[in-house]
């Protein structure tokens, strides 16, 4: 059983010196929860996520791991705890599929270590949990775009962390694929992992019966769960465009509430 | 193949021994020919060690900076070691100095160089892009020494002095005695075995700061530590050799297309496969002609036609 462990920040404001994009940013992640965070493009998501890793400076408060401010932990102890799942990537070198999920063992080897039998045992075992295995041996700048995410969520589950910050995961994803990564992020959940997520799409956070953060305008402007969070005057504010929500209480299959915008 | 060569080498010269007088006196010192042990010891062995260490160094430091600046194209002196290491020899060379000066003159210039670019680039390159400031700052401190080495050239007595220094810039190892790779051999090895057991991690760096970073990476220290262990290696060859360019930039693309990108093979490879250059290209340099032909310009000559052709079947194998 996984010890529960919290990720959270205090008064944060993020961005660049003399840039700030995100001000007055309060957030709790517990080991367990699911938060989806919303917000048109451009609206500071990868700031925000890329403050969390300890990448980018806070330019004030503090975002604390365990109580411990980001900052102060150990590159490699952070990493045995969180993973990130960037959004654009590119490898200047051919490595092969094999290798790139090997490094995400590098936070649980030793300093000059090199991974060995048993990462490869982990990270065969995050290729088939991902149905990616036929993709082991290929050079990962030859997939596609959907290929190369599936490949780098495998990463991040090599790395078995207790937190995982994915930055808009079902980009670049095929219908099918978006929905095994829904499906495999509820199950990370179910196995004790804290997740917070970028999406584009309202309707991950139900299918995630998720916690919301809605980000406009430089802030935090609504916490809480998704059913009551997301509403049509909401989204209609946020992304400017009309949208229906309604429930599909009498399927019992998918009981959620569902988005349809109006075209 | 490195064995050899080695062979091959140590009979090739202006002094022709065959090998099988080689072996014999390899296995069992005796000799048939007085002569032997005096050419083999003192004159070819010292240039053939020179040879394969000189070249292998220069790859190891061309495939880490490679990965560490997450771009094929960047050579060892990206950050000015060469261009230092040129400046200290010119001035020591105008100086008057002896050989021994002259080479510790360019092997701290080399070094000073990089740091300078390490300082440059940590005042100014605060907020911005590390590697992107990194790269500039190594090319302000590059023209800033090359400007300093046209200036000696210019000031430097163009009857004794001048011809020393364009030769020195040349590139070359006939001066290379055992003293200097005494001498040169442990700083080399201090600087390679962290680089052999960084290997992993720089495959990591392939994918940018920030995700490395949240693989578990230190990146600022992996970079100073790869920076300094590569430029110490790089200066103690070029102080003994001279400006020699082309085999970092070629020989880790060569090595990627034998081993694939894994450093931790990868940087093995390429020592082997640059020493083994090196050698060739020094015996064809010191044989093919009966004036020696300058390693520095033999290494462009054949370096850039060959470069050409790794790019063409790469670009078919799309490694």
């Amino acid at each position: 059983m996984v010890k529960a462990m919290k990720l959270e920040i205090k008064n944060g404001a993020f961005g660049y010196p003399g840039k700030p994009i995100l001000n007055d940013v309060n957030l709790e992640l517990n080991t367990g929860e699911i938060v989806c965070v919303l917000g048109k493009n451009g609206a500071g998501k990868t700031t925000l996520f890329k403050s969390m890793l300890g990448v980018l400076k806070p330019l004030s408060g503090s975002i604390l791991l365990n109580g411990r401010p980001v900052e102060h932990w150990d590159r490699t102890q952070f990493a045995r705890l969180v993973g990130y799942i960037p959004q654009a990537r590119s490898l200047p070198f051919p490595f092969t599929v094999m290798d790139v999920v090997l490094f995400g063992r590098t936070a649980h080897l030793s300093v000059f270590g090199s991974p060995g039998k048993k990462d490869r045992i982990i990270a065969e075992e995050c290729l088939e949990l991902l149905n990616i295995s036929d993709l082991k041996n290929r050079n990962f700048t030859q997939l596609s775009g959907g290929e190369q995410q599936l490949v780098i969520i495998a990463r991040a589950l090599a790395q078995q962390p207790s937190f995982l910050i994915m930055d808009e995961p079902t980009s670049s994803l095929d219908f099918g694929n978006q929905i095994k990564i829904i499906r495999q992020v509820n199950a990370l959940k179910n196995n004790s992992l804290g997740i917070i997520m970028a999406t584009h799409s309202p309707d991950h956070a139900f299918m995630c019966n998720a916690d919301v953060v809605i980000i406009h305008e430089g802030k935090i402007w609504k916490t809480g769960h998704s059913d009551t969070i997301i509403t049509e005057e909401i989204l209609k504010k946020v992304y400017g465009v009309d949208v229906k929500i309604r429930s599909l209480g009498n399927e019992t299959e998918c009981n959620r509430l569902v988005c349809v915008p109006t075209v | 193949m490195l064995i050899v060569s080695v062979l091959f080498s140590a009979c090739l010269g202006r002094y022709p021994l065959s090998v099988s007088d080689l072996l014999t006196y390899l296995l069992t010192g005796r000799s048939v020919d007085t002569s032997l042990p005096t050419v083999l010891l003192n004159v070819r062995l010292p240039r053939i060690i020179g040879a394969l260490i000189a070249g292998g160094v220069l790859a190891i430091a061309g495939t880490a900076y490679q990965g560490l600046f997450r771009n094929p194209m960047v050579s060892p002196d990206i950050l000015g070691v060469s261009s230092g290491a040129g400046f200290g020899a010119s001035l020591a060379i105008t100086l008057s100095f002896s050989l021994i000066g002259i080479q510790l003159t360019a092997f701290f210039f080399g070094l000073i160089a990089v740091f300078l670019a390490l300082f440059v680039s940590r005042i100014i390159g605060k907020h911005h892009d590390k590697i992107l400031m990194l790269v500039l700052s190594g090319m302000v401190t590059g023209a800033i020494f090359n400007a300093l080495i046209s200036l000696m050239k210019y000031i430097a007595d163009s009857d004794s002095k001048l011809p020393d220094i364009t030769f020195w810039l040349m590139g070359s190892l006939a001066n290379i005695s055992f003293d200097q790779i005494k001498v040169v051999l442990p700083l080399v090895i201090m600087g390679t075995i962290p680089m052999f057991l960084l290997g992993w991690k720089l495959n990591v760096l392939s994918f940018g700061d920030e995700e490395a970073k949240a693989l578990g990476v230190n990146t600022g220290r992996l970079r100073v530590i790869i920076i300094c262990c590569a430029s110490l290696i790089t200066a103690s060859v070029v102080c003994i050799s001279g400006l020699i360019g082309w085999v970092g930039l070629i020989i880790p693309h060569f090595a990627r297309f034998l081993v694939g990108p894994n450093h931790k093979f990868l940087l093995p490879a390429a020592f082997l496969s640059g020493s083994i250059f090196m050698l060739l290209v020094d015996d064809v340099a010191r044989s093919a002609t009966s004036l020696e032909i300058p390693l520095g310009i033999l290494i462009s000559l054949i370096g850039a036609p060959l470069f050409l052709i790794f790019l063409s079947k790469s670009t078919k194998k799309s490694w």
